[in-house]
């Protein structure tokens, strides 16, 4: 009997602890979006921020963060997609892949504001790029990098092998193998984990905070600096004076990147019935 | 044995033939490709290269000129008088990151266990997305929620203002629950159901088969879970330093306000110039060699489980 009520105990406390994680999610989701909705006006989201309390809206934060999530992703894309090939297709396990192997597991695991502090060493001041959105992509490049390179090297090799050896019958090279049969076969879920890291992109703050400058400005070239979303709402936050606009920018972010993770959940469900 | 050896390398060679077969320009073509992809996986190579050459170029001065011992163990955090000592700082980052493991390892443990083992699929078809979400969140909005939901609550139950490691812990312990339910619900996922059939064919309840049987055979991938877990935790940063306070001291309780060597970076480098600058490019470096170590330290494990598991 007692095998029971312990059984009934331990029971109860995994679904409690899978509901607070459930609860914890909606609640800061929930918390967002009622303060920040009243906030949320076409006028917010398009017009300059005024005065020194930023009253206004917050368009050139949104463009900054777009700008500089953009650049990080037209550097990362090629390099890791590519990357991946070689790790899943061409390389022979040896020294060299775990080398690689390492180096991406460890690039995956520097603290964010370690990246940043690199960024402004490299970028900013050896490059004498200075505080612009190039720095910043850069400097978001190396912490995408090793996300798009899993997620793209599980997706080539979740696609079945007999595909391939279909090409190699008809006769064709590896390269023609890959971008002609494996790559397009795999790419939906390469998009799933590209559409994933944009999202995380967009929320970054450490890194972006000392690579991007703080003043707000409108980004033209990618050497213009700016202020991005994330180090705005982190400045309205504590400064705590223009709280509504603070809930405003989190709200607008949070929709970001809401939209890109539902879209990315959207994009695997529908390849999964296909 | 052999024969068969033999006949391997024939085909190896008649493979090898193969891809004479096709002309020179096109050989010579897909071997450029290949080693364009190399270089391409190498940039990951490179990039922690360049994080090591980089700041360490801006921040090794900081151990040959105060010293290593006086950075290290310096109790005091002083940089208007030239007093480097970042002791208070590893100290917050350890207390933050301890209570953060400790609330969150068992919520994200139960989390995993939850969704690999009780859950019925339509539960587990939600709860798997909001785990998924929560670590689509970004630092600042969980900093945000803490400051304003979190501080005042704990400022009403303790009476201070709010900031410090208790406000931190609660959520830095949100924040690590998907990095370690993901891995463990993995590590669950690759038992082999034989051992899970054997438990219960011996009439044992679930909770008897989950820390009898399962928790020991995937203790690995959860230990490996925790330690990345504790990665995450030491490394984070704008979340930390939106409700700890920001005060290098070493704090009288847990809700009176400190520093993390996370937070004292993005508070100081805005206005740090000469030896004040050199020392957050120093405490750059230690976070860097504390994250690497933690990724050795996983590797190292799985090592040693695979020697293990060779031997058996």
């Amino acid at each position: 009997m007692s095998k029971r009520i312990a059984n009934q105990i331990a029971l109860a406390l995994l679904w409690t602890s899978a509901l607070t994680t459930v609860a914890v999610l909606f609640a800061v989701i929930l918390y967002v979006v009622v303060n920040g909705i009243g906030q949320l006006s076409l006028g917010f989201i398009f017009t300059w921020p005024r005065g020194v309390n930023a009253e206004g809206g917050v368009w050139p934060t949104i463009v900054s963060t777009l700008y500089v999530t953009a650049l990080a992703m037209v550097i990362v894309t090629p390099i890791a997609i590519l990357a991946a090939v070689y790790l899943a297709e061409y390389a022979v396990q040896g020294r060299l892949v775990s080398i690689i192997r390492c180096a991406a597991d460890t690039l995956a695991s520097v603290p964010s504001i370690v990246m940043g502090l690199f960024g402004l060493a490299l970028f900013v001041e050896a490059a004498h790029i200075g505080f612009s959105m190039l720095s910043a992509a850069l400097a978001l490049t190396f912490l995408m990098l090793p996300i798009v390179m899993r997620t793209t090297e599980e997706a080539i090799r979740a696609v079945p092998k007999y595909i391939r050896w279909g090409s190699y019958g008809l006769g064709a090279t590896k390269w023609q193998t890959v971008r002609r049969t494996v790559l397009p076969a795999a790419m939906p879920r390469i998009l799933t984990g590209l559409i994933l890291a944009t999202g995380r992109a967009v929320g970054e703050t450490a890194v972006v905070i000392y690579t991007m400058g703080q003043a707000i400005n409108m980004p033209v070239s990618p050497l213009d600096s700016g202020r991005p979303m994330t180090v705005h709402l982190y400045l309205l936050a504590m400064e705590g004076i223009n709280l509504p606009a603070a809930y405003g920018t989190a709200l607008l972010l949070m929709i970001m990147i809401l939209g890109f993770n539902l879209s990315a959940r959207y994009l695997l469900r529908r390849t999964r019935k296909v | 044995m052999a024969e068969a050896s033999a006949q391997n390398d024939e085909n190896h060679k008649k493979a090898a033939h193969g891809l004479r077969l096709v002309s020179r320009s096109t050989h010579l073509k897909e071997a450029g490709l290949r080693n364009l992809f190399l270089l391409c996986a190498f940039v990951a190579v490179l990039g922690v290269a360049l994080i090591f050459l980089f700041v360490g170029w801006r921040g090794w001065s900081i151990f040959s000129t105060y010293g290593v011992g006086a950075f290290l163990g310096g109790a005091e955090w002083d940089p208007i008088d030239g007093i480097y000592g970042i002791l208070p700082l590893i100290y917050g980052s350890l207390v933050v990151m301890g209570g953060a493991l400790a609330l969150g390892t068992p919520l994200a443990v139960g989390t995993a266990i939850f969704l690999s083992e009780i859950a019925s699929p339509r539960v587990r078809s939600i709860v798997r997305p909001a785990v998924e979400l929560l670590a689509g969140i970004p630092s600042v909005i969980f900093g945000f929620f803490g400051l304003l939901i979190l501080r005042p609550f704990i400022a009403s139950t303790s009476g201070g203002l709010g900031f410090g490691a208790a406000t931190a812990w609660i959520i830095l312990a949100i924040m690590i629950v998907p990095t370690i339910a993901t891995l463990t619900e993995d590590a669950l996922g690759s038992i082999q159901p034989g051992i899970r059939e054997a438990s219960y064919a011996m009439g044992a309840t679930t909770w008897q088969t989950v820390y009898k049987v399962l928790v020991p055979a995937a203790k690995i991938g959860i230990i490996d879970a925790i330690i990345l877990g504790m990665g995450r935790a030491i490394g984070e940063t704008m979340a930390v330093l939106m409700v700890v306070g920001n005060a290098p001291v070493f704090p009288d309780s847990v809700t009176d306000p400190i520093a993390t060597l996370t937070t004292q970076i993005v508070i100081d480098m805005p206005y740090a110039t000469g030896d004040h600058r050199t020392a957050l490019f120093g405490m750059a470096i230690i976070l860097f060699i504390v994250s690497m170590g933690l990724v050795a330290a996983v590797r190292l494990i799985s090592r040693l489980q695979s020697a293990m598991e060779a031997n058996r």
